[in-house]
C-alpha cells in the first residue's frame, strides 16, 4: 500500500499507542450481538426479507416462492391499478425523471399542483401541502407550527415521526398515556395560561391496529382551546363515506384542524401530505425546514398519486370488501386460538401478540415457509415491549386468499407450539 | 418534616413499584443507571409522578433529570410555581 492509499480515517492505519476516541458504533455491540444469536440460529432475518419479483398487491415471488403478501399497508389495492399505471408512465415521458430540486426552487412542476387539487377536493379542504415523505410531513408540522413557548400534547404511542418532529423543534412536549380521555383532559387543564396548545392524535395506531376515541379526545382537546392534528397515514381510504379517515367516520371533521396522511400506504405510492382550512397555511411553504431543503417528489409519483386519490373517493365496494376481509381474518384467527391486541377488527391492521423474540421470529419464519408473509415488530417499536405479528390486509385480497392464510396460521401456529 | 422531605418521601414510595431489584433510594440514585429503567418504566413514572403532585413534567425537563434527587428538586420547583 502506498503512502497516498493509506486512509486517515482508519484506525488501523494509526500509530501503535496513539489513542482514538472510543469505536462510535460501540453504543450498538448489545444490538449487534442480540442479532448475531438470533441469525445463528439459523432463521431468517425478518428485517431482510426481499421480494424477488411482486405479481399483483398481493402477491409476489420470495425465494422463487409465491407468496400472499399480508404486511404491505397497501390497503387499497392501488399500486397495480392501470389508470394510476398509465398516469406515472405519461408523466415519465412529459415531465422526466425527477425535478431535482425542492418545491420552493425548481421542484414545483404542474403534477405536484395537481395532486395537491386531487387531496382538496377528496378532504374538502381550502389548503394541501405536499411532501416528499410522510415522516417529512409530520416532522415539518410539529417542528414548525409550536415554537419554544408553546405546547404539544401527545399521546405517548405516537409515530416515530412525530416524536422526531418535536425533537426537531422548540416546542414544550407534553405526553398521556395512550387512547386516555381523561389523562388527556387533566394534562391539558395543567398548562398554563400564555402559550399554544397543540394535541396530536392519530386515527389508526398501527403497531395494534386499535383507533382513537376522536370524538371525546378532539372534544376535551377543543374545550381547553388546543389546535388537533390527526395523522390518517393507517385510515385514509376506508374509514368515513369518503374515505378520509378515522376523524370522518368520528364525525369531527369541522373541528379537527390539520390532517396528515401520506402516499405509501392507501394511495400506493411513496410521499405526504397536510390538510387544513387555516387561513395563514400558505405561509408553511416559506418556512417549514422538511419543506424547503429536500428535494420534490418525482413526476411520475405525483401522477400515480393524483389518480389514486381520485380514484380512492369513489372506491366504496373496494372500501366494503377490506373491512370484510379484515373482520373475518380477526374472527377465524380469534376462532384458531390466537391471542389478538384488540377485541374485535378496528382496522385494516389484526395484531397478534406473541410471548417473545424467539417465538415471534419462529411463527414469522414459518408463515413465511408455508406461503404468506407478515410483519415481525418488537420493542422499541411497540408499546409496553410487545412482540407482535402484524398482518394488513388488502382490499385485492380474494376470499380465497383468507382461506388460505388462516390455514396458514392454523399450521405455522400448531407447528411452534403456539396454539395448543 | 420539611417540605423538601415530604416530597422525598412520597417520590419514594412512587418508584417503589418499579423498583424491582430493591435499589437503595437517596438524592444520588440515577434513573438510568442504578434503578435501570427503560423509556416504557420512565412514561408510567412520570405519569404518575404527575397525578400524584398535579404538575405536568415536560419531556424537555425529564431530559435534565438524571437522579432522584433532580426530581424531587424539579417537583418543588413545579408546585411552587403553580
Amino acid at each position: 500500500m502506498t503512502e497516498s492509499d493509506a486512509n486517515p480515517m482508519d484506525p488501523a492505519e494509526a500509530p501503535p499507542g496513539h489513542t482514538h476516541g472510543r469505536d462510535l458504533f460501540s453504543k450498538f455491540d448489545a444490538l449487534i450481538a442480540e442479532r448475531d444469536t438470533l441469525l445463528d440460529t439459523g432463521v431468517r432475518d425478518p428485517f431482510g426479507l426481499v421480494m424477488e419479483k411482486v405479481l399483483s398487491p398481493t402477491l409476489a415471488i420470495v425465494k422463487g416462492k409465491e407468496t400472499i403478501l399480508l404486511g404491505t399497508y397497501n390497503y387499497m389495492g392501488m399500486t397495480f391499478d392501470p389508470d394510476v399505471i398509465e398516469a406515472g408512465k405519461q408523466a415519465l415521458d412529459d415531465f422526466g425523471s425527477g425535478t431535482t430540486g425542492s418545491r420552493v426552487l425548481n421542484g414545483t412542476y404542474q403534477g405536484h399542483m395537481e395532486v395537491e387539487e386531487a387531496l382538496k377536493d377528496f378532504y374538502g379542504t381550502a389548503h394541501a401541502m405536499v411532501f416528499s415523505t410522510g415522516y417529512q410531513a409530520n416532522l415539518g408540522l410539529m417542528s414548525t407550527l409550536a415554537g419554544k413557548e408553546d405546547y404539544i400534547i401527545l399521546d405517548a404511542d405516537s409515530h416515530a415521526s412525530i416524536y422526531d418532529g418535536c425533537k426537531l423543534g422548540d416546542a414544550q412536549i407534553v405526553r398521556f398515556r395512550h387512547n386516555n380521555v381523561e389523562d388527556l383532559d387533566k394534562r391539558l387543564g395543567r398548562l398554563p395560561a400564555e402559550g399554544g396548545r397543540l394535541v396530536v392524535l392519530e386515527g389508526v395506531y398501527s403497531m395494534l391496529g386499535d383507533i382513537a376515541p376522536l370524538k371525546e379526545m378532539v372534544e376535551v382537546s377543543k374545550r381547553h382551546g388546543a389546535m388537533v392534528v390527526v395523522d390518517e397515514a393507517h385510515g385514509m381510504g376506508f374509514f368515513g363515506p369518503n374515505g378520509r379517515g378515522v376523524f370522518e367516520e368520528a364525525g369531527v371533521e369541522d373541528q379537527v384542524d390539520f390532517v396528515v396522511g401520506t402516499f405509501s400506504k392507501s394511495v400506493g405510492t411513496v410521499g405526504g401530505f397536510v390538510v387544513s382550512n387555516h387561513p395563514k397555511f400558505g405561509v408553511l411553504r416559506l418556512v417549514c425546514r422538511p419543506y424547503v431543503f429536500t428535494a420534490s417528489l418525482p413526476p411520475s409519483v405525483v401522477a400515480t398519486a393524483a389518480t389514486s386519490i381520485r380514484k380512492l373517493k369513489y372506491a366504496g365496494n373496494k372500501r366494503q370488501h377490506l373491512w370484510e376481509n379484515s373482520r373475518r381474518l380477526h374472527k377465524g384467527l380469534r376462532d384458531l386460538g390466537f391471542d389478538l391486541a384488540t377485541p374485535e377488527a378496528q382496522s385494516a391492521i389484526i395484531a397478534i401478540l406473541l410471548p417473545d423474540q424467539d417465538t415471534t421470529v419462529r411463527m414469522w419464519q414459518a408463515l413465511l415457509e408455508a406461503g404468506v408473509y407478515v410483519n415481525m415488530a418488537r420493542p422499541p417499536a411497540t408499546p409496553a415491549g410487545m412482540y407482535l405479528l402484524r398482518c394488513s390486509l388488502c382490499a385485492d385480497h380474494s376470499a380465497e386468499q383468507v382461506t388460505q392464510i388462516l390455514a396458514m396460521f392454523e399450521g405455522a401456529g400448531k407447528a411452534t407450539g403456539v396454539l395448543g | 418534616m420539611t417540605d423538601r422531605e415530604e416530597t422525598f418521601a412520597k417520590v419514594v414510595q412512587l418508584i417503589e413499584p418499579f423498583n424491582k431489584k430493591d435499589v437503595e433510594l437517596t438524592d444520588s440514585t440515577t434513573f438510568a443507571g442504578d434503578l435501570e429503567w427503560d423509556s416504557l418504566i420512565v412514561m408510567d413514572f412520570v405519569a404518575s409522578v404527575e397525578d400524584e403532585f398535579d404538575i405536568l413534567i415536560t419531556m424537555n425537563m425529564q431530559a435534565e433529570i438524571e437522579t432522584v434527587g433532580q426530581l424531587v428538586d424539579s417537583v418543588e420547583e413545579l408546585r411552587n410555581d403553580g
